[in-house]
């Protein structure tokens, strides 16, 4: 690590080479066959550190051509503010319109009788007991025991657990696998909010999960929406909606859930 | 889901059983005060109704002062009016201040007692001179149930709104570029009146009910026959930008068979149409932003309101700009007059007297007559005008008492504070007595309409509340919400009356038809719903 800015004090002191302009261009020049050869010729894993760098130029390339494009194009008359028809005295008016299409992609769907039962995941891959369960054999009296189990998966508890007499204790959760909120994404929008589970609606796993509040890949929650402001048709407001994990919550520290419509 | 409220403890029935015994011991009037005299007062023409009269204090309820008053005026039994009665607490020698005047009008709600004596403003040893006014004859009854739900429009419903004439026809503007008229006895459309390109916005009745006009987002106006459903003439075109408001002459004032139209739009200007000849007779242009209501009233001035923050009072005959009213901090949403009923209504009541067939002259003094009587407060025909904005208050004025020839600014009558959120509809009660708001904050709020007192709020809706609307009686009022149902609110209570819940969607446009049958609200469901008792 240079300490000093002492390329530029000798460029101050002396001038550039005389040749700099004529080497920057050839650098230039060369680039472009440089890069072909790097990709023709890189093996392993270079090749696909080269990949994957060229890859993000190309994406933000596109993008910028794209920019490019639209700057050029000359729009039609202007159309109408907004794509779905609005009175008068909305019209000038931003609105959050996510929570609220939310609401009527429900009701469109909801009159669609098959749609009642399809999950976004409708298959998920078994997990045994030994996987979920590890026999907890610490302490003496405990290893004599033989039944006690700590889940090793995520697990959602309520807020009023307390826990049972550490004798009788057969399940323990652990405090540091234990989630309370969702980041739950609205499947046609792809808008994605952070909610409270209420429950654990269903493992698929195994009835015992569900009760245990075990939270897999599959698992059907139920989150709080309020505060999107869904209305009912007799005007009161939706609280609870079902939700459906979509990734391994053990493995990446964070419950990713999509929203059933 | 509903949430069951827990049953009140024995603390909380004690309390409310204490207080009923409280307020029962308030309301009751003391025996042995003796008798008072009443002058009775017509609060329109400022005419004493006869000599005064001694009554009994403990007689002296609001509904014994009705018989009274019955009885000398020699109404028989069919044609008893009710009455709400006043007392101007201002004495004569005061000068002449209006607003002044106006604060000091007591309404009295209960009896003589409780309103005027316990308070110690007037003593049983004084003659008590009470001004009346006549309340509807008849009763609106509450809308209850959905007479029919009818399909038809391809989108959102905008714009809803009856003829002045029946309750049988209604027209509604959506956003699949047509207007259509329904037939709400029979629950069937009529019409359907295609010719605009985009979204209808604006949907207005002439106030004969013989014309329809539509204001488009394709910058045009269109006329229709109501009857027929047939276009009159191609569109008005002019406007720039969409038009986000319409508003047509009065009866009364129009010149025979020469009604003209004034048109609001996005692009700062009103332009008023000369609907036969179906050209721009004046435009009236100085707002600075898009334009968001226009109201003609009925005494030659043109009212409009803009996002730019201001209100205009303009001429109605030399098309000037009177006055600019900049009292308001932020867009300005609506307008309502005190007079918008008798305006749209014209001749048309509920005795049906003057009918369609009627000779015009008939129909325009009779026009005139009702204006006159509708607006006319202490002998004096007065206009008051309120105004809703995006600051969430609303300013009640009264545009005669300008001075025309001085430069100050305009002083508003009232600043109504109370709302949380934009108000975005406001309107006056037929018989001008309250006003009713509509905000963004899920509240419909009234007011007094005289001094723009607080009187209640109407909780209930969990979305923002679009609109709200009188019936004729001026006893109930129907508001639509984002939150998807129509609630019909008793004024004299202040409770809610009826939810009718049923639309799928937001409901974007109200309107209770002039004769108080029936109910029409549409909104984002494209379902046009008719509501009748």
């Amino acid at each position: 690590m240079p300490q000093n800015e002492y390329i530029e004090r000798w460029t101050k002191q002396h001038g550039k080479r005389l040749d700099h302009d004529e080497r920057v261009r050839k650098r230039e020049a060369r680039e472009g066959h440089q890069m072909s050869q790097k990709a023709q010729e890189l093996r392993g894993l270079r090749a696909k550190l080269h990949q994957k760098k060229r890859h993000a130029e190309k994406i933000q390339m596109k993008k910028q051509i794209k920019a490019q494009e639209e700057r050029d194009v000359k729009s039609a008359a202007p159309s109408e503010p907004s794509s779905t028809p609005l009175p008068n005295y909305l019209l000038d008016r931003s609105q959050a319109n996510n929570a609220k299409a939310l609401s009527s992609a429900i009701k469109n769907k909801r009159a669609e009788k098959a749609a009642k039962f399809s999950v976004p995941l409708p298959k998920v891959k078994g997990i045994s007991e030994e996987e979920m369960f590890k026999v907890v054999k610490t302490g003496k009296k405990t290893a004599k025991k033989g039944w006690k189990r700590m889940i090793t998966k995520p697990t959602f508890v309520g807020p009023d657990f307390t826990r049972r007499p550490v004798k009788y204790e057969r399940f323990i959760r652990p405090m540091g696998l234990r989630y309370k909120k969702a980041n739950v994404t609205h499947p046609e929008l792809g808008v994605t909010v952070q909610l409270p589970i209420l429950g654990v609606k269903k493992n698929p796993q195994n009835p015992l999960y569900t009760q245990l509040g075990v939270l897999t890949k599959g698992t059907i929650v139920e989150v709080n929406v309020s505060e999107m402001g869904l209305v009912t048709a007799g005007g009161k407001v939706v609280w609870g909606k079902w939700a459906q994990i979509t990734n391994n919550p053990e493995n990446d520290g964070c419950l990713n859930a999509v929203l059933l419509v | 889901m509903a949430t069951i409220v827990p049953p009140p403890s024995k603390r909380q029935k004690l309390a409310a059983t204490e207080k009923a015994e409280r307020d029962a011991e308030e309301a009751r009037i003391p025996d042995g005060l003796g008798s008072i005299r009443i002058q009775f007062v017509d609060q329109g023409t400022g005419k004493s109704a006869g000599p005064a009269v001694a009554i009994d204090v403990q007689q002296a309820t609001v509904r014994n002062l009705e018989n009274l008053l019955n009885t000398l005026q020699a109404k028989d039994a069919s044609e008893r009016t009710p009455y709400r009665f006043f007392f101007n607490q201002r004495r004569p020698d005061t000068g002449n201040d209006e607003a002044a005047a106006e604060a000091a009008v007591l309404d009295i709600d209960r009896d003589i007692y409780s309103s005027i004596l316990k308070p110690g403003l007037k003593t049983t040893e004084d003659n008590i001179i009470l001004q009346y006014a006549p309340q509807a004859i008849f009763r609106v009854r509450p809308v209850s149930r959905c007479s029919a739900s009818i399909s038809g429009h391809g989108e959102s419903i905008l714009a809803a709104t009856f003829s002045p004439a029946t309750s049988a026809i209604l027209a509604t503007g959506s956003g699949d570029n047509t207007a259509r008229l329904w037939d709400c006895d029979t629950g069937t459309p009529r019409h359907t009146l295609k010719g605009h390109t985009s979204w209808v916005l604006v949907v207005s009745f002439s106030p004969d009910g013989k014309i329809l006009a539509t204001g488009s987002m394709d910058n045009s106006v269109r006329l229709w026959d109501v009857r027929t459903g047939e276009a009159l003439g191609g569109p008005l075109k002019g406007h720039t930008k969409w038009i986000t408001s319409l508003s047509w002459e009065p009866y009364h004032q129009q010149l025979k068979g020469k009604p003209r139209l004034a048109s609001a739009s996005k692009d700062s200007t009103v332009r008023i149409w000369d609907v036969p000849l179906r050209r721009v007779e004046q435009t009236l242009s100085g707002h600075k932003s898009s334009i968001t209501c226009v109201r003609w009233g009925g005494i030659h001035r043109i009212y409009t309101s803009s996002q730019d923050k201001t209100i205009k009072v303009w001429n109605a005959r030399s098309w000037t700009c009177l006055h600019t009213l900049t009292a308001h901090a932020h867009w300005v949403n609506h307008l309502a007059l005190s007079t918008d009923f008798v305006l749209r209504t014209a001749y048309h009541d509920h005795t049906t007297k003057v009918s369609d067939d009627a000779s015009t002259d008939a129909k325009v003094s009779a026009a005139r007559s009702r204006f006159e009587s509708a607006a006319r407060v202490n002998g004096v025909i007065i206009e008051r005008l309120i105004s809703a904005s995006d600051d969430n208050t609303i300013f009640l004025w009264q545009p005669s008492s300008f001075d025309p020839n001085s430069n100050t600014t305009p002083k508003p009558v009232a600043r109504l504070l109370g709302h949380q959120k934009q108000v975005n509809h406001v309107s006056f009660s037929p018989d001008g007595h309250y006003i009713a708001s509509a905000s963004f904050d899920n509240s419909v709020k009234l007011w007094n309409a005289i001094d723009g007192k607080f009187i209640t709020t109407l909780r209930g809706h969990v979305g923002a509340v679009y609109m709200c609307c009188w019936s004729a009686d001026s006893r109930l009022l129907v508001s639509a919400s984002k939150d998807t149902t129509v609630k019909v609110w008793d004024v004299k209570n202040q409770k809610l009356r009826e939810d009718l819940p049923g639309h799928k969607d937001e409901v974007f446009a109200v309107d209770w038809s002039a004769d108080g049958a029936a109910v029409g609200s549409g909104g984002k469901d494209k379902l046009v719903k008719i509501w009748k008792n």
